[in-house]
């Protein structure tokens, strides 16, 4: 079934959060141990975060795509972006902090009409800049045809979903044509020097399985779509990165409306991997939420579970020290980043 | 699932309690089998599909579902699935045609 329409326009029930929070949070349904006290069982609980390193603002919900997969449950439909004021906030937040790295992700970020005031804006103040880029944003209308050079006036490290090498999975998880659009968004990244050698132009897949099963590691796969996509279309990158899908949103919604909810939970746990748990992203990055909330992931953003006790709840009362040392906020969806090598935005962590 | 059969998939999940009975040679054929799998001369992906190709030859519903997913997370195209399942059918079908040799082999002793 192709999706046009996002959970929540659907007025599905689990665009609820207690909907998803029940399912979640019901181990014993699944037969499994709760993440906690698998964390527990390694010396891993409470987990704790470590210095902030990474600043993961998510700029909005809207996107033109509908993915199958999406945990954000980001559409067309959705409407809620940020602000130039929240915006406005985040610089202040991190201005002359040791945090190097804000990451922008969505959505499609690009969408936010503040989107390129807010990379200026950091550019200036030095940050290595990181867009989550759908691909096919670049190609969606001619007034994003210029990203890749805005993108490269930034030095912008670019990073883009492209689940397969090929357009039937590709097309499966992220809809019909996508895959041809990516095609041709790469092309025009390759063009300005992004992925080339040489270049200093990251451009970075990421690879996420078009099922319920996992990723296999970075090194099998990043070879066969180098060489797949070098082949047959003439495509260049740098890395790719391998992460799992949560059990969130949308890809809740499809382990559950197939039946593979269990099986999938509990294949998250068999590859429970400690020094995955050890590395978890949450533990240097902080979640900035469309609306400036504060989050341990993007993961916990889409399921509203707040920072712990004394950390300021709201991007206006960002304080670093206050954020060191907290209590990360754990549910069965951890798993996913523990699972194997490890899931992070960054790709595996073990 | 109410119906019964021979064949459970959740029994795939139950494998490692085989050495509940036995636990030396159990643990001896899975620290075998882990070390098969493992990158050699051959990748693991490679392995993956001739695992595949055999669990056909085998018909084996457990092995078919294990390498199906194997294979698909070590990045393998869905041509190449079935290529692997041509290659078992080949083998398999090849294995009695060629015992037509020894059909003609009698035929020919039999006959004038």
């Amino acid at each position: 079934m192709k999706l046009t329409k996002s959970l929540k326009a659907r007025d599905h029930e689990l665009a609820n959060i207690e909907r998803q929070l029940g399912i979640l949070s019901d181990a014993e349904a699944v037969g499994i141990q709760p993440f906690e006290a698998k964390m527990a069982g390694i010396g891993l609980e409470p987990l704790t975060s470590r210095q902030l390193e990474i600043f993961q603002v998510n700029v909005g919900k809207m996107c033109n795509q509908v993915c199958q997969h999406c945990h954000v449950d980001a559409g067309p439909d959705r409407k809620e972006i940020m602000t130039r004021e929240t915006m406005q906030l985040c610089l202040d937040a991190i201005r002359g902090t040791t945090i190097k790295t804000v990451d922008l992700t969505g959505g499609a970020p690009e969408m936010n009409p503040d989107f390129r005031w807010f990379v200026e804006e950091l550019s200036a103040l030095g940050m290595h800049i990181i867009v989550r880029c759908n691909l096919t944003i670049i190609v969606a209308n001619k007034k994003y045809h210029d990203l890749p050079e805005f993108f490269k006036k930034h030095k912008v490290e670019v990073v883009s979903s492209l689940p397969y090498f090929s357009a039937r999975r590709t097309d499966a998880q992220r809809g019909d044509g996508v895959f041809e659009r990516s095609i041709r968004a790469l092309a025009m990244l390759n063009e300005v020097g992004y992925g080339m050698e040489g270049s200093g132009l990251i451009l970075n897949l990421v690879y996420n399985p078009s099922g319920a099963f996992l990723p296999e590691g970075q090194e099998v796969l990043e070879p066969q779509f180098k060489k797949k996509l070098r082949d047959k279309f003439n495509i260049e990158f740098n890395s790719l990165l391998a992460i799992t899908n949560l059990p969130i949103s949308r890809f809740l919604d499809y382990l559950v409306n197939t039946g593979k909810y269990e099986d999938y939970m509990q294949e998250l746990v068999n590859a429970f991997n400690p020094v995955a748990a050890e590395n978890v992203m949450c533990r240097n990055t902080l979640s900035v939420g469309w609306d400036g909330y504060l989050f341990d992931c993007d993961f916990n953003q889409m399921l509203n579970l707040p920072l712990e006790g004394d950390a300021p709840s709201h991007i206006r009362d960002f304080d670093m020290p206050k954020l060191y040392g907290r209590n990360i906020i754990l549910n069965q969806h951890c798993y996913g980043c523990t699972a194997g090598a490890g899931s992070s935005c960054g790709g595996e962590v073990a | 699932m109410s119906e019964k059969t021979y064949y459970n998939p959740a029994d795939l999940g139950k494998f490692g309690k085989v050495t509940d009975w036995q636990e030396t040679l159990g643990k001896k054929f899975f620290d075998y089998y882990g070390e098969v799998f493992k990158e050699g001369a051959l990748t693991a992906r490679e392995k993956a599909l001739i695992a595949l190709a055999v669990s056909h030859a085998l018909q084996c519903p457990y092995c078919i579902d294990a390498y199906t997913k194997s294979t698909l997370a070590k990045g393998c195209e869905e041509e190449e699935l079935m290529e692997a399942v041509h290659v078992a059918v080949a083998i398999r079908g090849g294995s009695s045609l060629v015992h037509g040799v020894q059909m003609m082999n009698k035929a020919d002793e039999m006959l004038m």
